[in-house]
């Protein structure tokens, strides 16, 4: 069977390394597009045959189960061959550069690669280095596009439009890639973005990105239509940013004391994996203003529409 | 290349000696090493038989540059520059002096190194080179080196390099027993704790990149303690690259009070910002980092003013091993030594700074702190001399420098000005063809 869809969109771009650079016209082709992977994801017959002959690969330099996975059955339902490079079992142990890698796995020919690593502009300092596509499937502190998006496109379902919404970002913002990517698209699409985190966890500056930034909860979450909540890194959580996960929770975990400051509809999310306790209630990720299992269910269709976006400037296309 | 030493006369020239604040055109001879005379009119009949004229057609003729602060891979690192490279790069940007640093493999932190770089400079190098020591043995910040026997041996200044003294006894110390020696203590300002895992300027673009960011206190902290100290051991001081609007207040109050303080900015710090990164660009990763447009124009006011002392290119070769990797974890530093003088011109050109201040700080100053002949075109000084035009304009092509590395952060820039000319201890080093 050889579903063909409805939107022509292509993407103006031979990467996808950030959301910044992207215009609304961009963003919006691209939730447009998923929509109708949302509806194929849902079906029995769930292939197409778009990327067929395509080979994308997985190169993650850091360990990831959703992402992966996620890319893994996007590229594999629109057809493509996809092999999974993890750090693992690849030759950066051994000494390789990543440009060395770049390199390598440039000469056989790849029409994708996703990529993956610890350190910000790694990804872009790849794509430098290669003749195909390049997906920022996350680098180091700076961008996580398709999270993004499929933060979009979940808001997007349930509320209809983006425009004129309040969304609260909250937690490590500092570290936070997921964090850059949704204040720069939801910036983007007209949505009013606020973060909320201890001082010690906010990038001096983030307000010339366009944010308003308050350290509290009560003040932050008030009013708003969507309550973000970002992991927080174990290794930060004794002492270097924070002093305990107790004092952490106590001012900043997602309750449902502190979510009654919200719109009583308002939605939360997680980018996950989740530190129940820490930086959410599990009343809270499990309850019914939670969308977090359909992020991950939105993720597979963005990350196809990403891939079948990009495709289509391919060679031979 | 290397001419004879005829007797040369540099004619129909600008002369400009900041030494003495003189800015005129004229004529300046040069016989067996030294200057003889630099006026109006000296002409081709005033001078020995056999001298090369030279009609410099109303370029600048100039006090050769001494650079303060160059880092130079040998004894150690040959592969990223040896003193023999460093002072082909010299020449050709109008240095005639280098001031290396002590972060070499040994360490300059022992008589015999001092030594050892010495008579390798004089047996490879086409400019004077003349190496700091360590400030404390094997720059590891806890014990001092030997300050006495390193000076006695011919080291001009004590420094950890790109390191700073954490521990706020032994720079105490330090300070106290220079002293004794009458010796210059020029330290790098920047608290490794509060520096942390920081690679660029702490500030929105950091954030943009999600890069983490250095705090200006890292370095204005560290500053603060040192002329703390300073006031109390009554020692000689320098700062070895100031980069924010902060430390500058802070200078500013020591110097007010009759401190025996220098410091110096680096080009890149003069004429970069931390915009330059762009995307992920590891040439313009330096420590300390560029930063913000408001300090580097901060900066630019306090040089025109002279509470910035010396500008020094902080030249510190790093090969593509090391550049070519992700912003955080790439090498610090970008060669400077060939770019400083056009590079500085820029800020001439564009009105914010006069020539001969520019000049005075690459050359006069450092020449005057280290404790050096030159820096001047009095007559009797030794011929270290650089002719200058400063209006050619011109692309810089990497490829064309004389470093054995390529990481300028000026590549495919549009400059103004070039050396035409450098002339050490009365011999043609360099000339541009």
């Amino acid at each position: 069977m050889n579903i063909v869809t409805k939107s022509s969109f292509v993407l103006g771009h031979r990467h996808l390394l950030g959301i910044e650079g992207l215009s609304r016209a961009e963003i919006l082709g691209l939730l447009d597009l998923s929509e109708e992977f949302v509806e194929l994801n849902r079906q029995i017959e769930k292939k197409t045959t778009s990327l067929r002959g395509r080979t994308l690969i997985n190169l993650f330099f850091e360990a990831s189960t959703r992402t992966q996975a996620s890319f893994e059955l996007a590229g594999k339902r629109l057809g493509a061959d996809v092999m999974n490079m993890s750090v693992s079992s690849s030759s950066i142990r051994k000494g390789e550069t990543l440009v060395d890698t770049a390199v390598t796995l440039n000469a056989m020919h790849p029409d994708i690669i996703v990529v993956r690593h610890h350190a910000s502009g790694a990804v872009e300092l790849l794509a430098q280095k290669v003749d195909c596509s390049v997906i920022n499937a996350g680098d180091g502190s700076h961008e996580h596009p398709t999270q993004a998006l499929l933060d979009a496109l979940t808001i997007r379902r349930r509320k209809g439009d983006i425009e004129r919404l309040t969304v609260a970002i909250c937690g490590d913002i500092l570290h936070s890639r997921v964090a850059r990517s949704n204040i720069i698209l939801l910036n983007t699409l007209g949505a009013r973005v606020r973060v909320v985190a201890p001082s010690t966890l906010l990038p001096s500056g983030i307000e010339r990105m366009g944010v308003e930034v308050t350290r509290d909860m009560r003040e932050g979450l008030a009013g708003t239509d969507i309550v973000m909540m970002l992991r927080l890194q174990r290794e930060r959580m004794n002492g270097s940013f924070v002093p305990s996960t107790q004092e952490y929770f106590a001012y900043y975990g997602l309750d449902t004391k502190k979510l009654a400051y919200a719109k009583p509809d308002a939605l939360v999310m997680h980018p996950g994996p989740m530190n129940r306790g820490v930086e959410i209630d599990s009343i809270v990720a499990d309850g019914a203003q939670s969308l977090i299992r359909e992020q991950v269910e939105m993720g597979v269709a963005v990350r196809m529409a990403v891939l079948e976006a990009l495709s289509r400037n391919l060679p031979n296309a | 290349m290397l001419s004879d030493r005829r007797p040369i006369l540099l004619a129909n020239a600008r002369i400009v000696d900041p030494s003495r604040d003189l800015d005129f055109p004229g004529d300046l001879l040069i016989a067996d090493g030294v200057i003889r005379d630099a006026k109006r009119g000296i002409g081709a009949a005033g001078v020995p038989e056999g001298t090369e004229i030279v009609d410099c057609r109303g370029n600048i003729v100039a006090p050769g540059l001494v650079d303060m602060r160059a880092f130079v891979g040998e004894p150690g690192a040959e592969h990223r520059e040896t003193l023999s490279s460093a002072s082909q790069a010299a020449a050709a940007g109008g240095v005639t002096t280098i001031i290396s640093q002590p972060d070499t493999t040994p360490a300059i932190d022992d008589p015999a190194v001092v030594d050892f770089v010495q008579r390798r400079a004089r047996d490879t190098a086409i400019v004077h080179i003349h190496p700091m020591a360590a400030l404390t043995k094997g720059l590891k910040g806890e014990e001092l080196a030997e300050i006495g026997l390193l000076k006695a041996a011919g080291a001009v200044a004590f420094t950890d390099g790109a390191r700073s003294v954490v521990n706020a006894q032994v720079m105490r110390r330090a300070l106290v027993y220079a002293r004794d020696f009458e010796a210059l203590i020029v330290h790098h300002t920047e608290d490794p704790d509060l520096v942390g895992e920081g690679v660029m300027n702490e500030g929105e673009f950091a954030a943009r990149l999600g890069l983490i960011g250095v705090p200006n206190a890292a370095e204005t902290i560290m500053l603060e303690r040192d002329l703390r100290l300073v006031a109390a051991t009554e020692g000689r001081y320098h700062a070895a690259s100031l980069t924010c609007a902060e430390s500058l207040e802070v200078l500013r109050r020591a110097k007010e009070t009759g401190l025996a303080v220098s410091a110096s900015a680096s080009i890149n710090h003069l004429t970069l910002n931390e915009i330059d990164i762009g995307p992920y660009r590891t040439f313009f990763k330096m420590a300390p980092p560029l930063r913000a447009e408001d300090d580097r124009k901060a900066l630019v006011a306090a040089l025109a003013e002279g509470l910035i002392d010396v500008v020094m290119s902080d030249h510190n070769p790093q090969d593509v091993e090391v550049k070519r990797l992700p912003f955080a974890e790439a090498a610090s530093g970008a060669i400077g030594i060939e770019t400083m003088l056009t590079a500085g011109l820029r800020l001439v050109h564009s009105g914010e700074l006069k020539l001969t201040a520019l000049l005075k700080a690459m050359s006069t100053r450092p020449a005057e702190l280290i404790g050096l002949p030159g820096g001047t075109l009095r007559s009797g000084a030794a011929a270290d001399v650089v002719v200058i035009d400063p209006d050619v304009p011109w692309v810089l092509d990497r490829n064309e420098l004389k470093s054995k590395c390529r990481n300028t952060p000026f590549d495919e820039a549009r400059l103004q000005g070039r050396t035409l000319r450098t002339i050490v201890a009365g011999r043609t080093v360099y000339e541009y063809v």
